[in-house]
């Protein structure tokens, strides 16, 4: 028993990963390094109007002066940054693809393998898709239909050509250059990304995603997403994420910045599967990323879903500001590490307005000889009256070797606010592999099952589509596990 | 001798007062306490003061008691006094042993070391370091961490006196040893006291230690206590401290357990401007048990912080924390409880709890409880909550015609009770039950606010 327990915690543990490949697309890179040359080089090559070149300038000059961040739970290698190509773009035949034909067939091939719903029969899954490859934007679709509701889903780029004024506005208002190391260099050279914006009174009908992808060797990804949703509007957003197996580390430092302003509602939904490294922790992603969402009005809410699976390294806190009386934060996530692959995440919920709601639900599973950290901030401020948080935060060992820690910061200033916060630690019982095996159920098909169930409390707030995909990434994940 | 440490520079200040006063502190002190001496202040100048960007020091700021224009003695000072006239136990009815240290050193000058049933020996720690060398040298500075607390390298460093208590094999002592720390000076003191606690193979004792302030001036207390546990040992601990306003202490507590080992400790904070306190178990054997409990009531500008490192290194321990904290006025609060598993400590069992109330809108209350673990088979949970009185019971006992004022204390009381109800010494437990409903009613502040003693 304790040897085919063995067996199969290895093979679900060492389950490979089916995003590995590489496609053949002609790529534009500029040379290795960073400099203000190179910072001014990715404005020009964006042809962007003088206030984005300012912004990047001061952020990277902000950035030279910053030292990379070392209080999280994490081994991390020395990063070079000055080995690190910082634009790569898959080369267009014409200037900007005007249907699906006109993207490179290779790269259609990539996203029809990645099972992106880019063309017409995908059509009927009602997912409007922006997907970004090597950090720059290839293709979105339903641009159209949105724009007769007034929504704005488009790249950042052409966000920044035809609508500077909301670009102006908002980048940087929730997550300014100077919030931290990577903050600040994806600032100042970041590439691409998506940009959403609903307009008063409007309910997206569908579900916007954007797919994530790094392709070409040495470089990093650097990309930006900026969501605002206007009065009493509503959207829910998807994000997607898969590289190809390199042996090398690549870094990945993205920004994601909500606004929700008055009874606005922001529902965002990863799936982060960046490629975790082999199983003896060589190559992967360097997943590096602030995420952060302001309910700026009264009765806003920002709702954060994500199931972490990938990554060499996650170094990720998606945040609420709840700046509105009344506003709601949420942060629903499933992170699972496997063979050498660290992870320290969680969020910061940061009560301002009146009357603010948040709840934190965190499923951490470790197996191999990784390590899975939740970190986490609940800070009521003085006037933040009849404030209510909510967290739990449980570990699921999966093997001796691994480790799970969590690190919660309570932080509160007034008498009629209530914080909770509970954590456990356990591994999958015998009993309950026993339980499974006497009614038939293979062990491995009874860790899956029990991995599924522990996780359902998060699982069940992704939308459907990406629900499934989540299961069946956990399975993958951890083919094999059984403490 | 006495030198001013007022500058901004408290580093500084400390090590010119090193430098310069070397023959006093190594007069008299054996070899190999200089030579750990001299080690420990090399540490101190690298490490130097906890700043706030110290994360274990991020929610007390340090630095900042170092200006109150103390003075640091290298010797004892000449205090006369009568202990009874002045000084009445807050625990009347307490059978025990007493020993006093004042302003840090000990007070029997005559008697530095005595003898107790059993063979155990409790006296100074000065003297100790001469009559018992090789019981010091196996244990001094063996449990506490140099390496990364620049307050212990600076005790470390000043060594000279302190509590010095051995309890040898198979000894049990009934009777509770009872150690008042007092403060007593018209001058500003900065004291560091030393402790040494040795309890061998199957002993058993309990300590009381009580922390007292007799005069107004401004104190600050940095104090380093070991504790080393032996097999199947077992120790009962229990804090008092109650010490005025002006008073500010930081304490280092190092519990070293061996395997089959058992300690409880109860830190009751009642008073005090600042309290620091500092509690590191090391559970270094199989079967070990640990309960660490603390209770606070802190109000007007105090400020509690407790810090509890719970270090399971070997399978089969247990380890339970419960921290519960009334805060009122514009107290401030932290709490940082750590349990880290480590890799072959399989079948731990480790609680955290940290339970805080708010009684207005201007105190504070900051609380991480954090869990570090490295084995699978293990059963680990914290929890921490910060709240308000539960308002259901509230009106359950407003109903039954109890007024709201004596409803809430009822509460607060009950509240508090989950925590001394853990106190093994009886008539300490009556008493600190009467001592905590003093203080939430109050009374202890004004007590604690006027120079008359008369309790």
């Amino acid at each position: 028993m304790e040897k085919d327990q063995d067996k199969i915690l290895n093979e679900v543990t060492q389950g490979e990963y089916k995003y590995g490949f590489v496609t053949d697309v002609d790529a534009e890179s500029i040379p290795k390094g960073l400099n203000e040359d190179v910072v001014r080089l990715i404005s020009q090559k964006k042809n962007e109007p003088e206030f984005m070149l300012e912004f990047r300038l001061k952020a990277f000059r902000h950035w030279q002066k910053m030292k990379m961040p070392d209080w999280a739970h994490l081994n991390i290698p020395e990063i070079h940054y000055q080995d690190i190509i910082y634009y790569s773009a898959p080369k267009r035949k014409a200037d900007v693809p005007k249907n699906l034909d006109d993207i490179d067939p290779e790269l259609k091939a990539t996203f029809d393998k990645l099972g992106i719903p880019l063309d017409e029969q995908k059509r009927l899954a009602g997912v409007a898709v922006d997907a970004v490859m090597d950090s720059v934007s290839v293709k979105t679709t339903f641009k159209e239909n949105l724009a007769e509701l007034g929504i704005i889903f488009c790249s950042f780029s052409e966000a920044v050509q035809e609508h500077p004024d909301l670009v102006k506005k908002y980048m940087g208002s929730v997550v300014p250059y100077t919030d931290n190391f990577f903050a600040a260099l994806n600032s100042a050279v970041f590439s691409d990304g998506s940009f959403c914006y609903i307009p008063k009174g409007v309910k997206c009908p569908m579900e916007l995603s954007t797919y994530f992808r790094i392709n070409a060797a040495n470089t990093g990804q650097f990309e930006r997403t900026l969501i605002v949703a206007e009065d009493d509007s509503y959207v829910s957003y998807l994000e997607g994420c898969t590289a190809p197996m390199r042996d090398e580390n690549q870094l990945h430092a993205a920004i994601v910045e909500i606004v929700a302003n008055k009874n606005a509602e922001v529902k965002y939904s990863t799936v982060q599967n960046w490629y975790p490294g082999d199983k003896n922790g060589k190559g992967g992603i360097y997943n590096f990323v602030t995420k952060r969402g302001k309910c700026a009005g009264d009765n806003s809410k920002i709702s954060w879903t994500q199931v972490e699976t990938g990554s060499a390294i996650t170094w990720k806190y998606p945040s609420c500001l709840l700046i509105g009386d009344n506003s709601v934060g949420e942060f629903y996530s499933v992170a699972v590490t496997n063979n050498h692959q660290q992870a320290d995440t969680g969020t910061k919920m940061i009560h301002i307005g009146k009357n603010t709601k948040s709840t934190i639900v965190s499923k951490g599973i470790s197996a191999g000889k990784s390590n899975n950290s939740y970190r986490g901030l609940v800070k009521v401020v003085k006037n933040a009256t009849n404030a209510r948080n909510f967290s739990q935060c449980d570990s699921l060992l999966l093997g001796d070797k691994c480790g799970a820690h969590t690190f919660p910061y309570l932080e509160v200033d007034n008498k009629n606010s209530i914080v909770e916060h509970e954590a456990t630690t356990s591994k999958i019982g015998e009993d309950q592999i026993f339980y499974c095996n006497q009614r038939g159920i293979k062990t491995e098909d009874a860790i899956g099952l029990i991995v599924n169930g522990y996780a359902k409390e998060v699982l069940n707030k992704l939308p459907m589509e990406f629900a499934v995909e989540a299961q069946k990434l956990l399975q993958i994940s951890l083919e094999g596990s059984v403490g | 001798m006495s030198v001013e440490t007022t500058d901004i520079d408290v580093k500084d200040k400390f090590v010119e007062l090193y430098n310069n006063n070397q023959d006093i502190l190594k007069k008299g002190a054996p070899d190999y306490i200089n030579q750990i001496r001299d080690e420990a202040f090399q540490k101190f100048k690298k490490l130097g003061l906890p700043d706030k960007k110290n994360e274990d020091y991020k929610y007390t700021d340090i630095k900042s008691l170092f200006n109150n224009g103390l003075k640091t003695f290298l010797s004892p000072k000449d205090i006369e006094f009568n202990v009874d006239d002045i000084f009445k136990c807050d625990v009347p009815d307490l059978n025990t042993e007493v020993i006093i240290l004042l302003n840090g050193w000990y007070y029997n000058r005559e008697k530095q070391l005595a003898e107790l049933p059993g063979g155990a020996v409790i006296g100074s720690f000065q003297k100790a370091t001469e009559e018992y060398p090789e019981l010091v040298k196996k244990h001094f500075n063996q449990y506490a961490d140099n390496e990364k607390e620049g307050l212990v390298a600076l005790n470390t460093a000043f060594v000279k006196d302190g509590i010095f208590l051995y309890v040898p094999k198979g000894a049990v002592i009934e009777k509770p040893i009872q150690i008042i720390n007092l403060l007593m000076d018209d001058e500003n003191d900065f004291t560091q006291h030393r402790n040494l606690f040795i309890f061998e193979e199957n002993s058993q004792a309990s300590l009381v230690v009580c922390d007292h302030t007799l005069s107004t001036s401004n104190f600050l207390t940095n104090s380093v206590s070991e504790f080393f546990v032996d097999k199947n040992a077992s120790l009962d601990f229990s804090r008092i401290q109650n010490e005025h306003n002006g008073s500010k202490q930081v304490s280092h507590l190092y519990f070293y357990q061996e395997k089959d080992s058992r300690i409880n400790t109860n830190t009751i904070s009642l008073h005090g401007g600042l309290i620091r306190n500092n509690i590191n178990v090391l559970l270094n054997g199989e079967g070990c048990e640990n309960n660490t409990l603390g209770l606070y009531l802190t109000d007007k500008g105090q400020h509690i912080d407790n810090h509890v490192f719970i270090d399971h290194a070997k399978p089969n321990c247990t380890s339970n924390q419960l921290f519960k904290g009334v805060l009122d006025d514009y107290a401030t609060g932290a709490f940082n409880g750590k349990v880290l598993v480590r890799e072959d400590a399989q079948k731990t069992q480790a609680y955290q709890a940290n339970n805080n109330i708010l009684l207005t809108d201007d105190a504070t209350i900051n609380t991480k409880p954090t869990l570090i673990i490295y084995a699978d088979d293990v059963k680990c949970s914290h929890g921490a909550t910060v709240g308000q009185l539960d308002m259901d019971a509230l009106f359950y006992l407003r109903s039954r015609g109890i007024n709201e004022k004596e409803a809430k204390l009822l509460l607060m009381y009950a509240f508090a009770h989950e925590v001394i109800k853990k106190i093994k010494i009886p008539a300490l437990q009556e008493r600190i039950h009467e001592l905590v409903d003093k203080r939430l009613r109050g009374e202890l502040s004004r007590c604690n606010f006027c120079y008359m003693n008369c309790k």
